[in-house]
């Protein structure tokens, strides 16, 4: 056989600290430096929640230091009611952009989806570079706010208009704080964008020899889908953060209607559309929450393939599935305002395809439902984790049914129906697939194997936790909660409470259990057992580096050739019951004789 | 104006510079296992390709958004006055159509240079530096179009037209300066002999685009404003 597997020229790895490990070109650098941001900014947002949490269940206890987080939104540590929409706002944008959207695209994506399909890199690794320190930029402006004027802006990561764009006038945060926050996605926009090419180029013109589109893993699909929603829809949010601020700082009257009277006092504007920053808002939202689930879906299903030691029931299938959720989550965003005064027409219009979204979100479900039935799973925290998701994301994706009819959304709508359907399908299903991706590939990423004991009580408590926490939500929805409201002081509200407090304890455990994975994280960073090249068995690209960590140009002096479908289990093969991608062993495989 | 070439500009070769190699994955050349090796051709096209149209699909994006706000603002309030464009739009116009040719000119004649013998008396660049002047004054007469309409006392929250017009000419001018840049970065690469056909190519593309943006621009302004 020829050995004609490209040579790789690349110059040398840099030898400078700040080379190496700031303003790194290499992919896997960066998608560590990704993993960190989301690292730190998911502890900030927990903390939030904490304080929130504390705050619905006992309106009047003072939080013990709280008054360090603001001069004068928490008089006695006792938060005032902006202070909690203050918080509750940032805690929601910096789980949405800098947490769902950064950890499972941008750290898992830049550091995998080059070593899957065979590259050395990135083909713009400048770019890439840019991408991150642009985000990093992003994220300092967001954490700005709370240290200027009257802190953080208290208008939801929805921002909607006219409270958001009239300045000081609409409440404490709405002046500087919206300006800050719009500058800030609107930077985080740029990063995602120069992420996006990256991330496009590299899967359709970077794969090595024999890695066609379809023998790319489903974590790559995955990324490259995602990659594709993001590019069009940050290209939409940034020109909207770019009004938004415009509104503010130059007066114009973009998102400002006529005769407004706000705190009794007139505005200056005439003229603007308050329902037009929900269009370009929502236009961009809703495929958000697709760019922050589909790599989830991704990565649960090549833990779970890896873990089931079979293929799913359809590769193709799934990658068509979270193609066609790409596409449709464009046509369903008006969903988001059946509230809004929309004509019935458009509200049927906009509900058709969110009801024919669950098609494919059934289909992807059913795929591993039915490819479980009869696995003999692994059990591992990496599959844990990835069948906690696929728990989550049924759960949380049943009451989207009911929300996507407009008769039933007029009820529940701004209910806890709905922050506990999201944070469900979304979040936690989102935050599970992060961990499945975290004791999955730190083997190769640190060469230390994550302790499983600690991983599966980290496990089991977010499992009970987060189903502890997120179920009553509907409950409460269902009985009228309203959301975003910072105290329960209306006659039908309080018997509500001790569910709030329930909410409140169950919030505080699970977000301690996650101490233990941080522990874990980073004991078994510097302390973990070392991990073999391939502790997993698993077939795809990555485990076949020549070293654990990869090395700088992740394969050594050859790129890979690429000779098998991207998940070949249960095979009779030299190493065992699989067949790694890159080996030019001729197999027949299980399937092949059924 | 002229500028001197000493060693003719290299064609991009797969993994030949200190890029990130990779490619050739293409559907077209599927390796089954335990194939002959040697027959399976090489096919990827150049990342800058591929690139290139991403980053014009994004930036149609973003023009869009501004089209339907614009749309949408118009039919929000009826505080939309009429606006007479400055006259000088159509000579900048015809300004960015006339770079659009002679970037392509100076296309071909690097492709050409590239691909034929050594010609020392050909200077490939002449046409990037006419086209790099007429982009620079594209965009001083954009700004004087801004002074003009100063002058006539619209500002930029003046009415929600001359706002629309400020942003969308604003918003072209910042994408068609990174046009600028790029036209600088392909005449320092050919200076040193490191252009890439694929960088030449993109970057004409992109310049292109943002000559047909404008177009379209003016249309939308001419039309609503």
């Amino acid at each position: 056989m020829h050995d004609m597997s490209h040579t790789v020229h690349h110059h040398a790895p840099p030898t400078s600290f700040i080379r190496k490990h700031i303003f790194s070109l290499d992919h896997k650098v960066i998608g560590k430096q990704y993993y960190g941001l989301a690292l730190v900014a998911v502890l900030v947002g927990m903390v939030l929640s904490w304080i929130m949490r504390i705050h619905l269940g006992w309106t009047n206890y003072a939080i013990p230091g709280l008054h360090l987080l603001s001069s004068n939104g928490a008089p006695g540590n006792v938060m005032t009611p902006e202070y909690y929409l203050q918080l509750m706002t940032m805690h929601a944008t910096i789980m949405v952009f800098f947490v769902l959207t950064t950890a499972p695209f941008a750290a898992f994506g830049n550091y995998f989806l080059p070593i899957q399909v065979g590259a050395e890199d990135m083909p713009f690794p400048h770019f890439n570079m840019m991408s991150f320190w642009v985000t990093f930029v992003a994220f300092l402006v967001l954490v700005a706010s709370f240290f200027v004027g009257d802190g953080p802006t208290l208008g939801g990561w929805t921002q909607y208009a006219p409270l958001s764009a009239v300045g000081a006038v609409g409440g404490p945060g709405e002046g500087m704080g919206v300006v800050l926050w719009a500058a800030s996605i609107a930077i985080f926009c740029v990063g995602q964008l120069l992420g996006s090419l990256n991330f496009i180029t590299t899967t359709l013109d970077m794969r090595t020899r024999g890695m066609s589109l379809w023998r790319l893993p489903l974590s790559a699909w995955a990324w490259f889908i995602t990659s594709c929603m993001g590019l069009t829809a940050f290209a939409v949010l940034m020109p909207a953060c770019i009004l938004l601020i415009l509104d503010h700082v130059a007066g114009t009257s973009f998102f400002v209607p006529s005769n407004l009277v706000i705190n009794d006092q007139l505005q200056p504007h005439s003229g603007g559309s308050t329902l037009l920053w929900q269009h370009l808002f929502w236009f961009f939202g809703h495929p958000e929450v697709y760019i922050a689930i589909v790599p989830g879906m991704g990565i649960v299903s090549h833990v779970l393939i890896t873990n089931m030691r079979k293929p799913m029931l359809s590769h193709r299938v799934m990658v068509y599935s979270m193609g066609a959720l790409a596409v449709l989550s464009y046509m369903v965003y008006g969903h988001h305002m059946f509230v809004s005064g929309m004509n019935p027409v458009s509200s049927l219009a906009f509900s058709f395809p969110t009801l024919i979204i669950t098609i494919p979100s059934t289909i992807i479900v059913l795929i591993w439902l039915g490819s479980l039935y009869g696995a003999k799973l692994r059990i591992n925290t990496a599959s844990l984790f990835a069948l906690g998701f696929v728990s989550m994301f049924i759960s949380g994706g049943v009451s989207g049914f009911f929300l996507a009819q407009p008769s039933i959304d007029i009820m529940l709508h701004a209910t806890y129906f709905v922050v506990g359907h999201f944070h469900m399908v979304m979040g936690v299903a989102a935050m599970f697939g992060i961990f499945a991706g975290t004791y999955f590939w730190f083997p190769k990423i640190f060469g230390r194997m994550m302790n499983e004991t600690l991983g599966k009580v980290h496990f089991w408590l977010s499992f009970v936790g987060t189903y502890c926490i997120f179920m009553p939500f509907h409950y409460l929805g269902m009985a009228g909660n309203v959301r975003r409201y910072q105290a329960f002081v209306i006659e039908y509200m309080q018997p509500l409470i001790p569910v709030h407090r329930f909410i409140t304890v169950a919030a505080l455990v699970t977000g301690a259990a996650q101490f233990i994975f941080l522990y874990n994280l980073i004991h078994s960073r510097f302390w973990g057992k070392p991990a073999t090249d391939n502790p997993w068995q698993a077939t795809s690209l990555e485990w076949s580096t020549p070293t654990t960590p990869p090395p700088h140009n992740n394969f050594g002096d050859k790129l890979p050739v690429v000779y098998h479908d991207p998940y070949q289990y249960g095979v009779e093969s030299s190493t065992g019951d699989y067949l790694m991608q890159a080996s030019p062993e001729q197999v027949k495989t299980a399937y092949d004789e059924a | 104006m002229a500028t001197t070439i000493h060693e003719p500009p290299k064609i991009e070769k797969q993994g030949s510079a200190p890029h990130p190699v990779g490619g050739n994955g293409g559907g077209r050349n599927l390796v089954p296992a335990g194939a002959d090796l040697a027959r399976v051709k090489d096919y990827a096209p150049p990342p800058a390709s591929t690139g290139i149209w991403v980053v014009l699909a994004s930036i149609s994006m973003t023009f869009a958004a501004f089209t339907s706000a614009l749309i949408v603002r118009q039919g929000s309030a009826p505080d939309w006055r009429h606006l007479a464009l400055p006259q000088i739009l159509y000579f900048n116009t015809l300004v960015l159509i006339a770079s659009s040719v002679t970037l392509e000119m100076a296309r071909r004649q690097v492709g050409a240079y590239m691909a034929g013998p050594r010609d020392q008396t050909a200077a490939p660049a002449r046409w990037l530096y006419i086209t790099l002047l007429l982009g620079l004054f594209f965009v001083s007469g954009q700004y004087v179009a801004w002074l003009q309409l100063r002058a006539q006392g619209l500002y930029l929250a003046t009415n929600p037209n001359s706002s629309f017009f400020y942003v969308l000419t604003a918003m072209h001018g910042l994408h068609l300066l990174g046009g600028l840049g790029g036209l600088v970065r392909v005449i320092r690469r050919l200076d040193r002999s490191i252009l890439r056909k694929s960088t030449l190519d993109a970057t004409s593309r992109y310049w292109h685009f943002m000559d047909v943006l404008w177009v379209y621009l003016l249309l939308l302004l001419w039309m609503k404003l």
